[in-house]
């Protein structure tokens, strides 16, 4: 997979397996058109490691907060019809997915 | 189903003579409480397929997670009672990989900020106590339910496709990671096993779950390796994934000690692999999993934000911790002065709590030992149950052993009795009042009885009278027999005597 450094270029092949992995169907046009933006989006993103030096710590929130939690009660679920609705295949009343070793690498 | 066939095996004891074990265990505890971990899906064990999910838990975009503050206290009070330090400040990580059991394509976890760090567990094998250190115990969410479906026996293998149930994920599921245990040698499967003992008891006591190994509420993996004697290096370690019962934990540890000396013997090498373990032959084998086909890219969760456990309260927590399974039992021992050997019988039976149960339900230790280390054991032996699983309680128990006492019933009735409660017919007193069981008293019919005796037998009665009084037994004997072991002997002897004697 393409590294996140400006000189980074995300090739076909990266679109691709990321594709297959996140089971979206992508055509061949795409995949040359996703890769050009995707490298695009990396270089800019990348601009951040020319700021980030060794005393700044990696920041994962943009509000000073902590200990946001809730109490533990049961609140109203989704009905089964309504989840296996967006399902591609449903079976016994379960998300149906494709065999699951050899498919991966 | 993959078979182990072909693999060579040394024998234990040359295995120990040899070579040293190392083992690791990471366990993990599902949580019991009402709602999931982000959001507040209930958590019943056993309900239809994914009709316990919404969007948080199916992993919809836009759906926000918000932690279970009961979940987070749960984890720090395993934390401290296994002597953790706990974080003053951490966070959430996403662990990311790509599977049919997680919706959202990565599981909410804990990576490089744990909740609790650096405890330790001490287990007691044989008498002899063997220091268990913790590394870590984190929090995270379970994942969804997958039935293979095509296979021969409902595993992954050969499964033609694989069916989804979403209901567990998202239940919060506790993460206990021991430091490599060296220098246990030959106890090596019975350090792992009474670790795992341990530690569900612990977490039992704490009331955060109901550990329950069968339904998968605790499950193990069990991390071995073997060096050389001497060597100053530790092998490469094979990770046995989801052992789920106590024994379990103990066979797939020496399978894998016996099966790795043999390609150690050969000059082969041991693989750093997953494997998986098998009930019915107790062997391991090398076994795919998720998680060798990624790398996780863990980051820090961006929607939750990180937790700090304010000091106080955790201090709190500390001072609230229940009595531990160690505590209870030292006490317990020295209530009811017991030696060391015999302490262990009893927990290793699984009747320290029955047994406590029982002596607070009225009876005496001594008796309510017996009774569940004696005749109850052979029951459940004979049943193939835990002592749990009788149909007695402990109440029941000690009412049998005060019928006893109070000269009710004698031992042999009492085992009519408890023959009674077993197959439900009520409780002793009731078994005891619907089958007549009562010890007689000196009632017209025991005396009818101790006259027929001494009548039938002038032999034996001319013995007694000539100083013979050992021939007395024979005449026990046969009211005895005549009132179907319902009289009681001591009773039947007195007036024997009283009726030789006078005549
Ligand atoms: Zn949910």
């Amino acid at each position: 997979m393409g590294s996140n450094r400006s000189m980074s270029s995300i090739s076909r092949e990266d679109v691709a397996h990321l594709a297959r992995l996140a089971r979206l169907a992508v055509t061949d046009e795409e995949l040359d058109r996703f890769a050009g933006q995707l490298d695009q989006v990396l270089s800019a993103v990348a601009r951040v490691g020319e700021a980030a030096v060794a005393d700044v710590p990696p920041m994962s929130h943009a509000v000073p907060l902590t200990n946001v939690t809730r109490p533990d009660e049961v609140t109203p679920c989704l009905s089964r019809d309504a989840v296996l609705a967006g399902a591609p295949a449903a079976e016994d009343g379960r998300f149906r997915v494709p065999r699951i070793l050899g498919e991966e690498e | 189903m993959t078979t182990t066939t072909g693999d060579r095996l040394v024998e234990f004891d040359d295995v120990v003579a040899r070579y040293e074990p190392v083992i690791g265990l990471e366990t993990h505890v599902e949580l019991g409480t009402a709602s999931k971990m982000f959001c507040g899906c209930p958590t019943t064990f056993g309900a239809e397929p994914n009709t316990q999910t919404c969007p948080v838990c199916l992993g919809m975009p836009g759906s926000l997670p918000v932690a279970n503050a009961a979940a987070i206290e749960a984890t720090i009070r395993i934390g401290l009672a296994l002597g953790c330090r706990i974080a003053s400040w951490c966070r959430f990580a996403r662990k990311n990989y790509f599977y049919p059991d997680i919706p959202k394509g990565f599981q909410t976890s804990q990576y490089d900020e744990p909740l609790c760090t650096a405890g330790h567990l001490d287990v007691e094998v044989d008498g002899e106590t063997y220091r268990v250190e913790i590394e870590r115990v984190h929090l995270e969410e379970d994942t969804g339910k997958n039935l293979h479906v095509g296979g021969a026996t409902g595993r992954i293998h050969g499964a033609d496709h694989s069916l989804v149930d979403f209901n567990r994920a998202g239940i919060p599921l506790v993460e206990i990671v021991t430091r490599p245990v060296p220098g246990v040698g030959a106890r090596a499967p019975e350090v792992a096993r009474a670790y795992v003992a341990e530690l569900r008891d612990i977490v039992q006591a704490l009331g955060v779950s109901d550990v329950r190994m069968e339904q998968g509420s605790l499950r193990c993996d069990v991390n071995t390796s073997l060096a050389p004697v001497g060597s100053l290096e530790w092998g490469t370690r094979t990770e046995t994934k989801n052992v789920n019962s106590l024994r379990s934990v103990e066979r797939a540890v020496r399978f894998e000690m016996r099966r790795q000396a043999a390609v150690l013997d050969d000059g082969g090498r041991v693989l750093q692999e997953t494997r998986h373990f098998h009930e019915e032959t107790g062997s391991t084998s090398p076994g795919r999993s998720k998680e060798e086909a990624t790398d996780y890219r863990y980051f820090p969760e961006p929607d939750l934000v990180p937790i700090a456990p304010d000091a106080e309260w955790v201090e709190k927590l500390r001072v609230d911790l229940p009595e531990l399974p160690a505590a209870r039992r030292a006490r317990l021992q020295q209530e009811w002065g017991l030696p060391a050997t015999e302490m262990t019988w009893l927990v290793n039976a699984g009747a320290l709590g029955l047994v406590e149960e029982t002596v607070a339900a009225g009876a005496s230790p001594a008796e309510a030992r017996k009774w569940w280390l004696g005749e109850l054991a052979r029951r459940a032996n004979d049943a193939g149950v835990d002592l749990t699983g009788l149909a007695v309680t402990p109440a029941q128990v000690a009412e049998l052993t005060r019928l006893v006492a109070e000269g009710t019933i004698n031992d042999k009735l009492a085992r009519q009795a408890l023959d009674g409660v077993l197959a439900g017919e009520g409780g002793p007193a009731q078994v005891v009042e619907a089958r007549g069981l009562a010890v007689m008293g000196e009632s017209d019919e025991l005396v009818a009885a101790v006259d027929a005796a001494i009548a039938g037998a002038p032999d034996v009665v001319a013995k007694v009278q000539a100083g013979k009084v050992q021939a007395l037994g024979a005449l026990v004997g046969a009211v005895m027999k005549t009132t179907r072991g319902k009289a009681d002997a001591a009773t039947v002897k007195r007036m024997l005597e009283e009726r030789i004697v006078v005549s």
